[in-house]
C-alpha cells in the first residue's frame, strides 16, 4: 500500500509538468488550430528565465575584507552581490535564496511577450497552410530557439536550487498513519504539484468565469460566427497564445530545481507532451490535464522494481504503448471532442 | 532510355555524372591552401552524402508522394544497421548479405509499424510513428542490450563466429567489410599538381547503390502506383468515393520507404561496422525531414540535394572556428574585424545548428518547394521568360 502511494506521489510531479505543457499545447491547438512543435522550447525558455534571474540577482562586485591581507600584503577581496547593498545583507540573501519562485514574476511578462511575438510574427502566416507545414516551421523555430539558448548558456545543465526552506524531504507516510520513513517525498515536488494545480485551476477559471474566457470558448467552438458578431477574435486568440506560452514557461521555471535546465530539455518534454495531448484528445483541455497526470503516474508505476521484473523495459515504453493503444482503440483520445482533427 | 522519358533520363545522367566525378567536384581547392577546409572530397563525407541521399530519397517516396509525415523514420535506419552488423558477426564480412538482410528486416519492421500507424493520418500518424520510433530507441537502449549492445552499441569482436568467413585476419585483427574481395576502406589517391583526389571503394559502392535507388524512385514517381500515391495526397476522400481503398497503396509506400531507410542503415554499417541506438533517436528522424524539405519535397532530386547540403554544413561549417574567421576578415580595420567576427561567430562552428534551423525556417516559410523550387524561380527570372509568357496568358482567363 505504501509503495503504491509513493508511486502515485512520484508520478504527480512529472505528471504536473506534462499536464501544464499539454494544457498550453491544447490551448493553442483549440484556439488557433496550430500544431506547435516549439512548445517544448517555450518550456525550456521558462526554465532559463529562472536561471537568468538567479544570475542577475547574484551579480556581484569585489569588496576588500577589512583587516585581512594575503601573504603578499594585498588586501583580500570577497564578492558582494549588489542586492546586498540595496536590501541589506539578510533580506538580500533571502532574495537570492528565493530566486526560483521570484522568477515566476519575471517569467510571466517575458513569456507572454515571446508568445505574442511568435504568434504575430510567424504563426499568424501559417493558419491557412497545411498542418505538416505548421509542424515543420515550428520544429525549425524550436531548433533555432534551443540553439540560441545553447549559445548564451552553454550545453551543460545549470543547477538552480530551490529555496533552502524547501530543501529536504517530507515524511508523508507519518501523516496518514504509516510507519515513519516509508513514504518520503521531497518538499519541492509537493510545491510543484500544488503550483501546477493552481495554474491549471486558474486557466480553467479564466476560461469559465470571465467574459474574455467566454468569448474565447465561443471562438474555439465556432470561430467564424464569433467573428461575424463583430468580435475581434484574432486578437483574443493571440492573447491566448501568450497565455499558453506563459503556462509552459511557468512549468519550466518551477521545474528547474527538480531537473537542472539544459538546452534540450524542451525537446525531451515536447515529444511526451504531444503524446499526452493525443491521448487526452486533441482540443480537449480537461483531457490534456487528465492524460498528463495519468501518464505521469503510469510511468512511475512502470518503474517499480516489481513491474520491471515481470515485463522488462516497460518503464521506458509505457507512455508510447498507452498512446498507441489509445489511438487505435479510441481515435479521439480520452476526452476528445467530435469533429476536431478527425482525419 | 531505361524506360524513362527524355527529361528524367537527362536528370539521371546528370546525377550519375555528378556522383561519378564527385571526388573531383568536391575538391575544388588545392591541398594546403586556406580554402582547403571547404573541400568535401574525402571518402567519409562523400559516403555520408550518398547514404543520407538514399535515406532522403526513401523518405520522399512516403512524404513527397502521399503527404504522410513520418517522424520516426530513423527507426528503420537503425534496424537496418543492426541487421547488417549481425550479418557481419554471424556470416561473413561480405557486405552483400548484410545489405540484403538490412533491407528485408527494415521492410518487415516497416510493415508492422506501417500497418498500425496508417490507420490514422495527419498529425496522429506523425505522433504514432514518433511513438514507435521512440519505443524502439528506448528498447534498443535498455532491454534489448543482448541484441543491440545497449549504450556502447553493437560492435564486431574477434570471437564472432563468421561461419562463411574468417573470424580474424592473418594478423589477428577484426576483418573489414568488403564486396567479394574489394575492401570498403580501400582507396587510391590521384595527385595532380597541388590537388589530391581520393577514390574510395566504399564511396563508389554506395554511389552505385544510390544511383540504382534513384532510378527506382524515378520509376516509382512516374508509375501508375506513384499516381495513385499522389491521389492519396491530394484528396483521399475522393479516392474513397471512387471505390478505391488507399491503405494498401500507402502501406506499400511506407514499406518501400522503410526499406530505403534500411538500405541506408545497412550501407552505413558496411562503411563502418558498428551500430548504435542513437541512430534511432527522434532527432535523427527530424534530420531526414529537414533534408527532404530543404531540398524540395516531392521532387526527384531535392532530397539528395538536401541531404548533401545538410551533411556538408554539418561537417564543414562546424569546423570553422573564430581564428579562421579572424584570418578571413583580417583585411578589415581592427574594430570592424572584431565586430564582423562577433556577428558571424554564433552561426558557425558549434552553432551550425542555428544556421540550419534558420535556413530551414526560411525555406518552409518562403520556399515550400525547397531549393529545387528556388532554383526554378531563379531560372524563371533569367532566360525562360519568353517561354512562360504565353503560358501565363492562357491560364489567366481561367481564374
Amino acid at each position: 500500500m505504501d509503495a503504491i502511494i509513493l508511486q502515485i506521489l512520484n508520478g504527480l510531479d512529472k505528471g504536473s509538468a506534462y499536464a501544464l505543457i499539454a494544457l498550453g499545447l491544447t490551448l493553442i491547438f483549440g484556439t488557433l488550430g496550430v500544431v506547435n512543435f516549439a512548445h517544448g522550447a517555450l518550456f525550456m525558455i521558462g526554465a532559463f528565465c529562472a536561471v537568468t534571474l538567479s544570475r542577475l540577482l547574484s551579480l556581484s562586485h569585489k569588496v576588500e575584507i577589512p583587516g585581512a591581507v594575503d601573504f603578499l600584503g594585498n588586501p583580500q577581496m570577497r564578492d558582494v552581490p549588489y542586492i546586498y547593498e540595496i536590501f541589506g545583507e539578510n533580506l538580500g540573501a533571502t532574495i537570492i535564496d528565493w530566486a526560483v519562485p521570484l522568477s515566476i514574476l519575471f517569467a510571466i511578462p517575458v513569456m507572454i511577450l515571446i508568445g505574442v511575438i511568435m504568434e504575430r510574427g510567424l504563426i499568424k502566416h501559417f493558419y491557412k497552410r497545411p498542418h505538416a507545414d505548421q509542424i515543420l516551421v515550428t520544429f525549425g523555430l524550436a531548433i533555432v530557439l534551443q540553439e540560441i539558448i545553447k549559445y548564451y548558456y552553454g550545453a551543460n545543465p545549470i543547477p538552480t536550487p530551490a529555496p533552502s526552506a524547501f530543501v529536504g524531504s517530507f515524511d508523508f507516510g507519518a501523516l496518514i498513519g504509516f510507519d515513519p520513513g516509508t513514504i518520503i517525498y521531497p518538499y519541492w515536488r509537493l510545491v510543484y504539484f500544488a503550483f501546477a494545480a493552481v495554474i491549471i485551476g486558474a486557466v480553467f477559471a479564466f476560461l469559465q468565469f470571465t467574459t474574455f474566457g467566454m468569448v474565447v470558448r465561443a471562438g474555439m467552438a465556432d470561430r467564424e460566427t464569433v467573428g461575424l458578431l463583430g468580435i475581434n477574435i484574432d486578437k483574443r486568440f493571440t492573447i491566448m497564445f501568450g497565455l499558453a506560452a506563459a503556462v509552459a514557461g511557468l512549468a519550466g521555471v518551477m521545474y528547474t530545481p527538480i531537473n537542472s535546465p539544459n538546452y534540450h530539455m524542451g525537446m525531451d518534454f515536447l515529444v511526451l507532451s504531444f503524446v499526452v495531448v493525443v491521448v487526452g484528445g486533441m482540443g480537449s483541455l480537461p483531457g490534456a490535464v487528465l492524460a498528463g497526470f495519468l501518464l505521469g503516474i503510469l510511468e512511475s508505476f512502470a518503474s517499480m522494481r516489481e513491474v520491471i521484473d515481470i515485463i522488462p523495459g516497460i518503464n521506458q515504453v509505457i507512455i508510447y504503448l498507452v498512446a498507441i493503444i489509445i489511438l487505435l482503440t479510441r481515435p479521439r483520445g480520452l476526452m476528445g471532442r467530435k469533429g476536431v482533427m478527425e482525419d | 532510355m531505361f524506360g524513362l522519358d527524355k527529361k528524367d533520363a537527362s536528370l539521371l545522367l546528370i546525377v550519375t555524372a555528378l556522383v561519378a566525378f564527385a571526388p573531383f567536384l568536391l575538391n575544388p581547392f588545392p591541398e594546403g591552401s586556406a580554402m582547403a577546409q571547404f573541400n568535401a572530397g574525402y571518402p567519409d563525407l562523400m559516403q555520408r552524402f550518398v547514404i543520407f541521399g538514399i535515406f532522403a530519397i526513401g523518405f520522399n517516396i512516403l512524404f513527397g508522394l502521399t503527404g504522410y509525415l513520418s517522424f520516426g523514420h530513423a527507426a528503420f535506419l537503425g534496424v537496418g544497421s543492426y541487421a547488417a552488423v549481425w550479418m557481419f558477426k554471424l556470416l561473413s564480412m561480405n557486405v552483400l548479405p548484410a545489405i540484403i538482410l538490412a533491407v528485408i528486416v527494415a521492410g518487415i519492421f516497416a510493415l508492422i509499424i506501417g500497418y498500425v500507424s496508417l490507420r490514422r493520418s495527419g498529425i496522429y500518424f506523425s505522433i504514432l510513428t514518433l511513438a514507435f520510433a521512440q519505443m524502439s530507441f528506448a528498447l534498443a537502449y535498455s532491454v534489448l542490450t543482448p541484441i543491440t549492445g545497449g549504450e556502447t552499441g553493437l560492435q564486431l569482436a574477434l570471437d564472432d563466429p563468421r561461419i562463411f568467413g574468417s573470424a580474424t585476419t592473418a594478423e589477428g585483427n577484426i576483418p573489414v567489410p568488403g564486396f567479394f574481395g574489394l575492401e570498403m576502406r580501400d582507396s587510391t589517391e590521384l595527385v595532380l599538381g597541388n590537388w589530391v583526389f581520393t577514390f574510395s571503394v566504399g564511396y563508389y559502392f554506395a554511389a552505385i547503390i544510390m544511383l540504382l535507388s534513384f532510378y527506382l524512385s524515378i520509376r516509382i514517381f512516374r508509375s501508375p502506383f506513384g499516381m495513385m500515391l499522389r491521389a492519396v495526397k491530394s484528396n483521399q476522400q475522393r479516392l474513397n468515393y471512387t471505390g478505391l481503398n488507399p491503405r494498401p497503396y500507402t502501406l506499400a509506400a511506407f514499406v518501400i520507404s522503410g526499406m530505403y531507410a534500411g538500405l541506408a542503415g545497412g550501407l552505413m554499417a558496411s562503411m563502418d561496422p558498428l551500430a548504435g541506438a542513437e541512430r534511432m533517436f527522434w532527432t535523427a528522424s527530424g534530420e531526414v525531414v529537414l533534408m527532404t524539405i530543404l531540398g524540395g519535397v516531392g521532387t526527384l532530386i531535392g532530397p539528395v540535394l538536401g541531404a548533401g547540403l545538410i551533411k556538408y554544413m554539418e561537417n564543414i561549417i562546424s569546423k570553422i572556428n573564430s581564428d579562421i574567421l579572424h584570418s578571413w576578415f583580417a583585411f578589415l580595420p581592427d574594430g570592424l574585424e572584431d565586430l564582423v567576427v562577433t556577428l558571424i561567430y554564433p552561426f558557425i562552428g558549434k552553432g551550425w545548428h542555428l544556421t540550419l534551423g534558420i535556413v530551414f525556417m526560411l525555406v518552409v516559410i518562403f520556399l515550400p518547394g525547397g531549393l529545387v523550387q528556388g532554383g526554378q524561380k531563379i531560372a524563371g527570372l533569367f532566360g525562360r521568360k519568353k517561354a512562360q509568357e504565353p503560358k501565363n496568358a492562357t491560364t489567366e482567363p481561367a481564374e
